[in-house]
C-alpha cells in the first residue's frame, strides 16, 4: 500500500513537471477555465437578482451547494483524467501496456495525469464557497467544518465512480461515450441547486443510482442547519456522504469485470 | 470541351463545404450520444427554471414559462452552431506550418476560411438539431412531460422570421469563427483567446441563461452586443417574445455585425499574414 502511494506520487510529480513546461499556456488556460466556470455563477446570480429566491432558498444558501460541487468536481476531474481519456487508450490498444506491468490498472490510470488546469474551476468553487461562508447564513461549528471537508472527499469518490463506469463502458463500446457527461457535467449542474427543487424521479436518480445528492445536498442541509423540505431526519446529512465511497467500491468491482472481459483492438 | 465546365467563382468554396460536410457526417454515433446528454441537460435546466417560476410572482417573470422552455430547447438543438471553439484543422495547420499551403491556393484566403467555418458550423448542427427538436416536440409529450415540450413557433410570421434570423445567426457565427481562427496566427497554442471568446459567446448569447433573465439595466447592453444575434434574437423571434414587428430591426442588427466582423477579419488576416513566420520546415 505504501509502495503504491509512493509510485502514485512519483507519477504525479512527472505529470506536473511535464505540464509546467508550457507555463504561459498553462496560465492562460487556467484563467480561461476560471472565466468559463465563473460565467456559470453569473447566470445563477442573475436568476436570484431577478427572482430573489427559489422555493425559499436564497443565493448564499445556493452558493454553499454550488461551491461544494465545483470543488468536488474540479478535484475528481484533475485526479481521474486517465479514466476520462480511457476511450482513446482502448482504441489505440495502449491498455495492453498497462496490463503487462505488475501494478493495478486503477493505480496506473490514476497516475496517467494530474490535470493542473482544473485549478481554475477549483479557484472559482472556493471563491463561491467563501462567499457562502462569509454571508452569515451559516453558523460555523467544528463538526460542520469537518462535515464540509468530508462531504467533498466523499463527493470526489462518487464522481470518480461515475468516471470509472464511463471508462468501463469503453470495454464494450470501444470509444468512450459522451452519454456519461450527463452524469458528470450534468451532475454538476444539477447539484448547483438543492435537490429538493427537482421532480421526484430525478431526485431518486441522483440519490439511489448515482449518489451525488448524498454527498452534496443532504450534508449541505446539515451544514446550513435547515430542516430538509424533503422531510429526512437531521442525522441523514451526517451519514449520507458515505454513499460516495460505497458507490466507488461498487464501480471498481464493475471495472474488474470489464478488465476480465477486455479484448485488445490489436492496433 | 473544357470550356463547357468552366467553374463559377463560388465553385471551390462549395467543394470545400461539401468535403467537410461528408467528413463530419461520419460521426453518427457520437451525435446520438450527444443527443442524450443534451436532452438530459435541457430537462435539468427546465426543472431549475420551473422551480424559479413556481416560487415567484408573474411580475418578476420576463417571459412566459412555455417561452423559456422553447428557448432552452432551441439552445440545446443549435449548440453546435455557436462559435465557441477554433477549427481543429486550422489549428493543426498553424502549428505544423502547413498553413503555408493555404496561401498557395489560388483563392481568397478569407473566403476559404469562411467556407470552412460554414461547414464546421452547419454539419454538426444539422446532425443534432433535427433529432433534438423531434425529441423535445414529440418525445417529451409521449413521456408524459408535455409541459416541457418545444412548442411550435408563436405564429406563421414568427416561424418565417425565425428561419431568416437563424440564417443571419449562422453568417454571424461564421464571421466570429474566422476571427477565432485568425487569432491562432498570433498565439500558436491559442487556448487563452479561444476560451475568452467562448465565455463571452456562451454567456452573452443567451446560452447559459436566457438573456431576458438578466437585470433590466443590463438589457440594452446585451441587446446590442453582437452575441445576442447568435442565439437570443432568433430564439425570441421563434417564441414570440420579439413580435414580428421587431423582426426587421433584429435582422439588420445581425447583418450589420456580420459585415463589420467580416471587415475586421479581413484586415486582421492581412496583418497576420504579413507578420506570419511559418513554423518549422
Amino acid at each position: 500500500m505504501r509502495d503504491a502511494l509512493r509510485l502514485y506520487l512519483h507519477y504525479v510529480r512527472v505529470s506536473i513537471r511535464s505540464q509546467l513546461q508550457y507555463r504561459a499556456a498553462f496560465v492562460m488556460t487556467s484563467i480561461g477555465v476560471f472565466l468559463i466556470t465563473a460565467s456559470e455563477f453569473v447566470a445563477v446570480w442573475a436568476l436570484f437578482d431577478r427572482f430573489g429566491q427559489v422555493h425559499g432558498w436564497t443565493l448564499p444558501e445556493i452558493a454553499l451547494f454550488y461551491g461544494m460541487i465545483s470543488i468536488t468536481w474540479a478535484l475528481c476531474d484533475a485526479i481521474g483524467r486517465g479514466f476520462e481519456l480511457f476511450g482513446t487508450m482502448i482504441k489505440e490498444g495502449n491498455f495492453d501496456r498497462l496490463l503487462l506491468r505488475p501494478r493495478s490498472t486503477v493505480l496506473q490510470l490514476l497516475g496517467q495525469e494530474l490535470t493542473l488546469r482544473r485549478v481554475g474551476r477549483l479557484l472559482q468553487g472556493m471563491l463561491v464557497l467563501g462567499y457562502a461562508a462569509a454571508a452569515g447564513t451559516i453558523d460555523w461549528t467544528g463538526p460542520r467544518v469537518v462535515l464540509l471537508v468530508a462531504s467533498i472527499a466523499c463527493g470526489v469518490c462518487a464522481f470518480l465512480g461515475v468516471v470509472v463506469l464511463q471508462a468501463t463502458s469503453a470495454f464494450w463500446t470501444v470509444d468512450s461515450l459522451e452519454v456519461w457527461n450527463a452524469f458528470t457535467y450534468g451532475g454538476v449542474t444539477m447539484s448547483q441547486y438543492p435537490l429538493a427543487i427537482y421532480r421526484s424521479w430525478f431526485r431518486g436518480l441522483f440519490t439511489y443510482a448515482i449518489p451525488l445528492g448524498c454527498v452534496n445536498y443532504f450534508p449541505g442541509v446539515a451544514i446550513l442547519g435547515r430542516a430538509d423540505p424533503l422531510g429526512t431526519p437531521a442525522l441523514v446529512g451526517w451519514i449520507a456522504p458515505l454513499a460516495g465511497p460505497v458507490f466507488l467500491i461498487v464501480c471498481l468491482q464493475v471495472w474488474r469485470i470489464g478488465v476480465r472481459h477486455y479484448r485488445s483492438t490489436g492496433s | 470541351m473544357m470550356a463547357a465546365v468552366r467553374p463559377g467563382p463560388l465553385r471551390p468554396y462549395l467543394a470545400i463545404v461539401s468535403a467537410r460536410f461528408r467528413m463530419l457526417l461520419q460521426y453518427r454515433s457520437a451525435a446520438l450520444a450527444g443527443l442524450f446528454t443534451q436532452a438530459f441537460f435541457g430537462v435539468t435546466l427546465i426543472m431549475i427554471y420551473e422551480a424559479f417560476y413556481r416560487s415567484s410572482a408573474a411580475s418578476a417573470q420576463p417571459m412566459v414559462f412555455a417561452q423559456v422552455v422553447s428557448y432552452v430547447w432551441l439552445a440545446q438543438a443549435l449548440l453546435a452552431m455557436l462559435p465557441w471553439n477554433a477549427d481543429a484543422e486550422v489549428r493543426a495547420m498553424v502549428r505544423s506550418g502547413a498553413v503555408a499551403y493555404e496561401l498557395c491556393r489560388p483563392i481568397d484566403l478569407y473566403g476559404l476560411w469562411y467556407a470552412r467555418a460554414v461547414a464546421q458550423r452547419t454539419a454538426p448542427t444539422m446532425l443534432r438539431a433535427a433529432p433534438m427538436a423531434v425529441f423535445a416536440a414529440i418525445g417529451l409529450p409521449l413521456l408524459g412531460l408535455g409541459e416541457w415540450r418545444l412548442e411550435p413557433p408563436a405564429s406563421l410570421a414568427a416561424g418565417a422570421g425565425f428561419a431568416a434570423a437563424l440564417a443571419c445567426a449562422l453568417a454571424l457565427a461564421c464571421a466570429i469563427s474566422v476571427l477565432i481562427n485568425i487569432s491562432l496566427l498570433w498565439t500558436v497554442s491559442g487556448d487563452g483567446i479561444v476560451m475568452l471568446v467562448a465565455t463571452a459567446v456562451s454567456l452573452l448569447s443567451g446560452l447559459v441563461v436566457p438573456l431576458p433573465m438578466f437585470p433590466e439595466w443590463a438589457q440594452p447592453i446585451l441587446r446590442w452586443l453582437p452575441f445576442a444575434g447568435l442565439a437570443d434574437l432568433p430564439f425570441r423571434i421563434y417564441n414570440g417574445h420579439i413580435a414580428p414587428g421587431g423582426l426587421a430591426l433584429a435582422l439588420a442588427q445581425q447583418l450589420g455585425w456580420t459585415i463589420a466582423l467580416i471587415a475586421l477579419g479581413r484586415r486582421l488576416l492581412g496583418r497576420g499574414l504579413r507578420r506570419l513566420v511559418v513554423q518549422g520546415g
